[in-house]
């Protein structure tokens, strides 16, 4: 077995397995732990194909940013994990099966799938010869797909704002700092000044 | 080189497990939501290796497109996550009823 083999099984197995280890670990905790070992182990899978930049996109995004995001929401939120785990038995048979039927109806349409004779002249952008698979990237992403690139940022940007407004609350009966008035404030009103004589109070 | 069939058959393996995570954890949202980044992410891997099959680079742009989707995604459904305990006290799915009829 070449070395680029034993990687990729390296790799798949990592990435499977995780996979399983996010659906069945009781803490969620550990789950949001496995799901990041499937997305490292999914980054390999895409520098063995040549996709280096896709890969480290994954791993900024994914491990980097949804992770992180999901580790936060899980410690955050005060929730008992183990009541909502508790019907796991009751479950399992169904998923099993539904798993197993959807499995084999990939294989069969799997097994029926041939490449279009055609296929290898349709294609609609081909990767240039000796270039980074960067720089052809964004050759194409820049030039050929910019509307879509915008409406990408567009989603992002919608995103952001909804999870903000979703969010933000302004709870009342709280103590708030407020800058311009702190700003404003004119020490003429708020000082007195006292000449106290030694010896006597106020 | 390892075959184009190897990666699907990661990618079809890795989707039915997100499935069956959905299935498996009927009660938590987070867990569901871990699954279907799971899904999404077979998906990237099935775009990956067909673009790497065919020396054409539009499978990896349209991952750049899913990716960016299942960020969006991630935070709008966590944002809702978290909104909805703040207002319940509960993540359970079947909980989940505040708009029924």
């Amino acid at each position: 077995m070449t070395l680029a083999g034993f990687a990729f099984y390296v790799f798949a197995i990592v990435t499977v397995a995780s996979g399983l280890m996010v659906t069945v670990s009781r803490n969620p905790v550990h789950a949001v732990l496995w799901l990041i070992s499937a997305f490292v182990g999914a980054t390999g899978l895409f520098v063995l194909l040549g996709a280096e930049f896709v890969a480290m996109l994954l791993l900024i995004v994914y491990v980097g940013a949804v992770a992180v995001l999901f580790l936060f929401v899980v410690m955050m939120l005060d929730v008992d994990f183990a009541a909502l785990k508790g019907e796991l038995a009751r479950a399992m048979p169904l998923g099993l099966l539904i798993g197993i039927v959807l499995l084999m109806q990939i294989a069969i349409g799997l097994g029926a799938w041939e490449s279009a004779s055609q296929a290898h002249a349709l294609r609609p952008s081909p990767a240039p010869e000796g270039v980074h698979n960067a720089r052809a990237l964004g050759l194409l992403i820049y030039d050929k797909y910019i509307y879509l690139f915008q409406a990408a940022a567009m989603v992002l940007l919608v995103a952001m704002i909804g999870a903000i407004l979703l969010t933000l609350r302004h709870r009342t009966g709280i103590k708030r700092q407020n800058v311009l008035e702190q700003m404003w404030r004119d020490p003429a009103k708020t000082l007195e000044m006292k000449d106290v004589k030694p010896g006597q109070g106020l | 080189m390892v075959g184009i069939e190897h990666y699907i058959t990661v990618a079809a393996t890795l989707f039915v497990i997100g499935i069956f995570g959905i299935f498996l954890n009927r009660k938590n949202v987070i867990v569901i939501l871990m699954s279907i980044e799971l899904i999404l992410l077979s998906v990237n891997i099935n775009l990956v290796a067909f673009s790497a099959e065919h020396g054409d680079l539009t499978g990896q742009v349209f991952t750049l497109f899913v990716l960016t989707v299942a960020a969006a995604e991630a935070a709008i459904g966590l944002a809702i996550l978290v909104v909805f305990f703040r207002n319940r006290g509960t993540i359970d799915v079947e909980d989940v009823n505040v708009m029924k009829g």
